[in-house]
């Protein structure tokens, strides 16, 4: 193709779209708003499993310990538990008692050992081995174990278990694509309908060019790029207001949550957007192909 | 230059719009059809620009047997074709200058020739003046015109024109006829498809007159005698 009839294609297509203004706007918004949920749901599952690997990494039971054991005692226990026949264990620390405090007023208290005071009696007896599994799903399994252990006095487990997290994820995955899904067809629609007005308004020139010579190529170029065109912009638009409010929206809801700081890190923007931009872009620029291309198929015969 | 052998057309089984025809054109000739409406004109214009197949016999244009001519290549075919009809099928929102140089862009030309060939074409029509304005601002004769310059730009050999005057009054459709023979006398073999039979026995050329699908009559030196 000559560089001059690849200008003029485009010419034809942008003038496609501004003869058919209406369409052609809620084409791009209909796009639009698909490629934006479709940002915001990725951005949302994919801080989600970023959230729940932390607590995945982070859910360990913890085994408190009698008071009265000895070094060695302690020594073996760890070694009980580190092979014991239900559950592979990743790693399993011994935390002594001030440890725990030390611990606990990082954690909470941010460092402040004052404010803290009240509590240091509770945690008095709190001898106790962080355990962490490889596979979350054995920590029943553990607990049991443990609990039948001698020298082991309480068993406590974070039940706020990850499963829930995950089933949540997985919801929101499976809510997320079927609205994408919905809002694919919606666009596909209308853009073939932008394109099929289109040919219907140029129904002559079309005969004419055919007359003339025109390869089906020339004849469908327009309309493709028109295609195109109303999904790159109703792509481009939502990913740029993507990337600009995502950080706003990470900040706010760090601010919010501020007592999750632990575990709530959020994916940064950047890394988000290796992924949604290029897909996003693609999304767009494949939807907008295929309404037009197939509208060319049914009307054109081209 | 173009040869129909046994050439029959159907539209509706058991109906020939076209029945039996066939005849010889030479390259270089100015040869018109005459005929009664439905007399199957049009379809022969139809069958040469392979908008239409014949339900039987052979078309050979410039040497090539059209039916094995296939859809990828119908476009590189047609561009040997310049082609005017009654209604000039101008592009209203576009001026002369750019519905000529259309054409053009059709075949990919490139800026370097649209901006040589279509001045030349326009003058040679005697538009030269006119290139910017809309076709709803020129007269039928000059919209003709322009249509004639839009079929020439890409140099066809053959120029097929379906009855290019039945929108014209007299002095038009003669200014009409008189520049189709002069781009016949540069080289172009030029079939015209008319009903005005003033025109027709004034010119004295080769005419084919169809009847209800079949030829009738084809002479040299054509038209009735006074
Ligand atoms: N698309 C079609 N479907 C069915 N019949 C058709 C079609 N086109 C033309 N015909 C018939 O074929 C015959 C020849 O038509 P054609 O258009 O070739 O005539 P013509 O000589 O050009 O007439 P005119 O001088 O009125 O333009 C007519 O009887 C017409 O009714
Ligand atoms: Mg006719």
């Amino acid at each position: 193709m000559k560089i001059s009839a690849f200008f003029y294609t485009l010419k034809q297509g942008c003038k496609n779209i501004m003869r058919n203004k209406m369409f052609s706007i809620a084409s791009i918004a209909t796009m639009a708003a698909c490629i934006f949920m479709f940002g915001i749901f990725y951005s949302v599952v994919i801080n989600f499993q970023n959230v729940v690997q932390n607590v995945e990494s982070g859910v360990a039971v913890t085994a408190f310990i009698d008071g009265d054991l000895t070094d060695e005692q302690i020594d073996q226990l760890q070694q009980e538990i580190e092979n014991n026949p239900v559950a592979k264990i990743s790693k399993c620390d011994f935390v002594t008692a001030e440890e725990a405090w030390q611990d606990v007023v990082d954690n909470y208290f941010d460092g402040d050992e004052e404010m803290a005071e009240g509590f240091e009696e509770a945690l008095a007896e709190s001898e106790h081995f962080d355990i962490y599994m490889e596979d979350v799903s054995t920590q029943s399994e553990l607990v049991s174990y443990l609990e039948g252990l001698d020298g082991i006095r309480e068993v406590n487990q974070s039940e706020m278990a990850a499963n829930v997290l995950t089933d949540a994820n997985r919801l929101i995955g499976y809510v997320s694509i079927a609205i994408i899904a919905i809002l694919v067809c919606v666009a596909v629609f209308l853009i073939s309908n932008t394109v099929n007005t289109g040919i219907s308004v140029r129904k002559e020139e079309i005969a004419i060019m055919k007359l003339i010579g025109a390869t089906d190529f020339f004849v469908r170029g327009p309309f493709i790029v028109e295609g195109i065109l109303i999904g790159l912009i109703g792509s481009v638009i939502p990913l740029a207001v993507l990337y600009s409010l995502y950080e706003k929206i990470i900040g706010y809801v760090g601010d919010k949550f501020h007592f999750l700081d632990n575990m709530l890190t959020f994916v940064p923007v950047n890394s988000i957007f290796k992924i949604l931009l290029p897909v996003g872009l693609i999304l767009g620029v494949g939807i907008g192909y295929i309404g037009s291309r197939v509208t060319l198929h049914r009307h054109l015969n081209v | 230059m173009i040869t129909l052998e046994h050439v029959s057309k159907e539209y509706v089984e058991g109906v020939p719009a076209l029945n039996d025809v066939s005849l010889n054109i030479e390259a270089g000739e100015f040869v018109f059809i005459v005929g009664d409406s439905g007399s199957g004109k049009s379809t022969m214009i139809k069958l040469l620009l392979k908008e239409l197949e014949p339900t039987s016999g052979k078309l050979i244009i410039n040497k090539k047997e059209l039916a094995k001519v296939n859809h990828r290549n119908i476009p590189y075919y047609r561009r040997n074709i310049g082609c005017v009809f009654q209604d000039f099928r101008l592009l209203k929102d576009r001026n002369v200058y750019e519905n000529v140089a259309f054409a053009q862009r059709v075949i990919s030309a490139s800026n370097r020739s649209i901006k040589l060939n279509v001045p030349k074409i326009l003058s040679l029509v005697g538009l030269a003046a006119k290139y910017r304005s809309k076709p709803s601002e020129l007269s039928g004769g000059e919209q003709q015109r322009v249509a004639i310059a839009r079929a020439l730009v890409n140099e066809p050999k053959i120029l097929l024109a379906d009855e290019p005057t039945g929108n014209l009054d007299g002095h038009n459709a003669w200014e009409i006829m008189k520049l189709l023979e002069e781009i016949n006398e540069r080289g172009t073999t030029v079939l015209v498809v008319t009903h005005n039979m003033d025109i027709v026995n004034a010119m004295k050329k080769r005419v084919i007159t169809l009847k209800k699908g079949v030829v009738v009559s084809d002479e040299q030196m054509g038209g009735e005698e006074e």
